[in-house]
């Protein structure tokens, strides 16, 4: 009799150790489709931007890179793209707001698969990165030039350069040394002083600077982690070895990520990114201008001359759908920001669109208390997490910049 | 003092102490049934109690069939795609000429959806395309038509679960 319920207890005992999961796997097949799918490996091909003609044209991504890194491309000749998109830092700056000529409202945002984009800037105010490019450029806070400045550098310092690439520079000869529609009062009059065939001759020069610093940046891709070593054992069932092997905590981490805490919901996919916009709740910083992102990005974009129904496009109009079948308006894009990418994010502190939080505790705490928005409606709810829990997030996301 | 009953009961009761072992026992195979109950049940697919996602249906007020079909075949999660919607009166003719908005989104997060897709073309046969459809994540979306033609109004929601 003793021995019968000795077995019993044993047989009880080893029941609850499997459901416990002693010895069994540790994720369910819906857990590993997920983890699959955020894979480095599942990231496709780059595809062609048939609005740039010159995107894969080596001689173009040469003079972009070389346009990136020129600090003669701003007014006063000391900031370049380069200035906050530091190479050795990931291509931004670590600064809450980035600093061109002058203090911006916004955090410098990281490059790697930046071509992947189908929007640009933390609220998407550009829809090519040929277009975003040419932003900074006229921006009184970045580099602070202008347009017809830069045909004139262009000519003088790259003309032979430019030529090969995109063919004969127009006559630059009567056009004004500073002219811009986007200027200070003296530039905004020359240019409107500017017969209309002579801003086409400009903005055709000032689009191809864009485009060639798009083909260079076309190059910058995301580099392999801890976490797509991996996830890449898990899918084919080998024993992760060396620094592919999570630990506990790494492995609660990814668990919260793709489950309870529901960070996959947008930062899904290889690149961690819906590449969509949403309203988090993130506080404002006082003394910076009113900032209500997405929602007055909208008219931005449809009023950019250099947007993808512009004339500045190469190729057909059947590129443009993402600005065609864009959400316009309405109360969810309100205060709504872009997703960014969570590659590489553990060690690019501070975070949020105007870096509103210096540590990725910060970050986790926030979406765990999840605080109403000052305007528009909050996507994300309360979540609660434990102390051991929010460190295990974070424990997650650094496999993610090693 | 404590030491002592004790011993004496079990010395006292041989019989009863089985007894108890079996309750133990047994209580414990109840509680591992439950639990293995409790298990099955919660890792059952959920299909059974989630969304319609028929591709077909009546529309609200029984005026048109609507068939909702990725143009492609395929879902592609993240990428923007041409759906078609087919129209047919309930006597199974083709709607021809229907005026279609389109508008949806997620109902259990509470947001509508990340582009505004719009019927952009006319294939004969009642067929629409319906382009600008992106599904940024997973989960349960809906697509509300609303549809006007020469028969009248009316609406339909179809669901899409990825």
């Amino acid at each position: 009799m003793r021995r019968l319920a000795s077995v019993m207890s044993l047989l009880v005992l080893a029941a609850l150790a499997l459901l416990g999961g002693c010895g069994g796997p540790q994720f369910s097949d819906a857990e590993k489709k997920t983890i699959a799918s955020l894979a480095l490996n599942t990231l496709p091909s780059l595809k062609p931007d048939t609005t740039n003609r010159y995107a894969d044209v080596p001689a173009a991504a040469a003079l972009g890179s070389t346009l990136f890194f020129d600090v003669g491309m701003s007014r006063d000749g000391t900031v370049s793209c380069s200035t906050c998109h530091k190479i050795d830092r990931q291509f931004q700056d670590d600064l809450p707001q980035a600093v061109g000529v002058s203090r911006t409202n916004r955090r410098t945002m990281p490059l790697a698969g930046v071509a992947r984009n189908p929007w640009f800037f933390w609220d998407g105010r550009r829809d090519s990165l040929w277009a975003q490019a040419l932003t900074p450029l006229e921006n009184p806070l970045e580099q602070a030039g202008n347009r017809a400045a830069f045909a004139h550098y262009i000519k003088k310092r790259f003309g032979e350069r430019y030529e090969r690439i995109f063919g004969p520079l127009p006559d630059l000869s009567t056009v004004p040394a500073n002219a811009s529609p986007l200027g200070g009062d003296a530039e905004k009059a020359a240019w409107n002083a500017m017969p209309a065939g002579q801003q086409e001759d400009v903005n055709r020069v000032y689009a191809n600077i864009g485009k060639a610093i798009a083909a260079f940046e076309r190059s910058i891709e995301p580099a392999q982690t801890r976490f797509d070593r991996f996830a890449i054992d898990l899918a084919t069932g080998a024993a992760p070895q060396g620094d592919a092997a999570f630990s506990p905590e790494e492995i609660l981490g990814l668990k919260l990520f793709i489950g309870k805490a529901n960070c996959v919901t947008c930062h899904n996919g290889p690149r961690f990114t819906d590449n969509s916009f949403h309203n988090t709740g993130v506080p404002p910083v006082n003394g910076l201008p009113l900032d209500r992102g997405r929602v007055d990005a909208v008219a931005q974009v449809e009023a950019d001359p250099f947007n993808c129904l512009g004339k500045f496009r190469d190729g057909d109009e059947s590129a443009c759908r993402e600005l065609r079948f864009m959400v316009k308006d309405g109360p969810q894009i309100v205060r709504a920001y872009k997703t960014p990418s969570l590659r590489g994010a553990a060690s690019r502190p501070p975070y949020m669109h105007a870096g509103q939080f210096s540590s990725l505790d910060e970050v986790v705490a926030h979406y765990s208390r999840a605080p109403p928005a000052v305007e528009g409606v909050s996507e994300v709810h309360p979540l609660d997490l434990s102390d051991r829990e929010r460190t295990a997030l974070v424990a997650f996301l650094k496999t993610l910049s090693e | 003092m404590r030491y002592a009953a004790r011993d004496v009961s079990s010395r006292r009761g041989t019989g009863l102490a089985s007894i108890w072992r079996y309750s133990l026992a047994g209580l414990g195979l109840a509680a591992l049934l439950v639990g293995i109950v409790a298990a099955v049940y919660l890792t059952l697919p959920q299909s059974a109690s989630g969304p319609d996602t028929s591709r077909s249906k009546k529309t609200a007020n029984g005026l048109f069939v609507a068939s909702f079909e990725p143009e492609r075949g395929v879902i592609r999660q993240g990428e923007l795609q041409s759906w078609l919607l087919t129209l047919k009166t309930a006597a199974g003719v083709p709607v021809e000429g229907a005026a279609i908005t389109v508008s949806g989104g997620m109902p259990q997060h509470d947001h509508g959806l990340p582009t505004s897709p719009q019927a952009t073309d006319y294939l004969g046969e009642g067929r629409y395309r319906i382009d600008g459809v992106k599904f940024t994540m997973s989960g349960w979306w809906q697509l509300r038509f609303a549809i006007s033609a020469a028969a009248g109004s009316d609406s339909v929601v179809f669901n899409v679960v990825l």
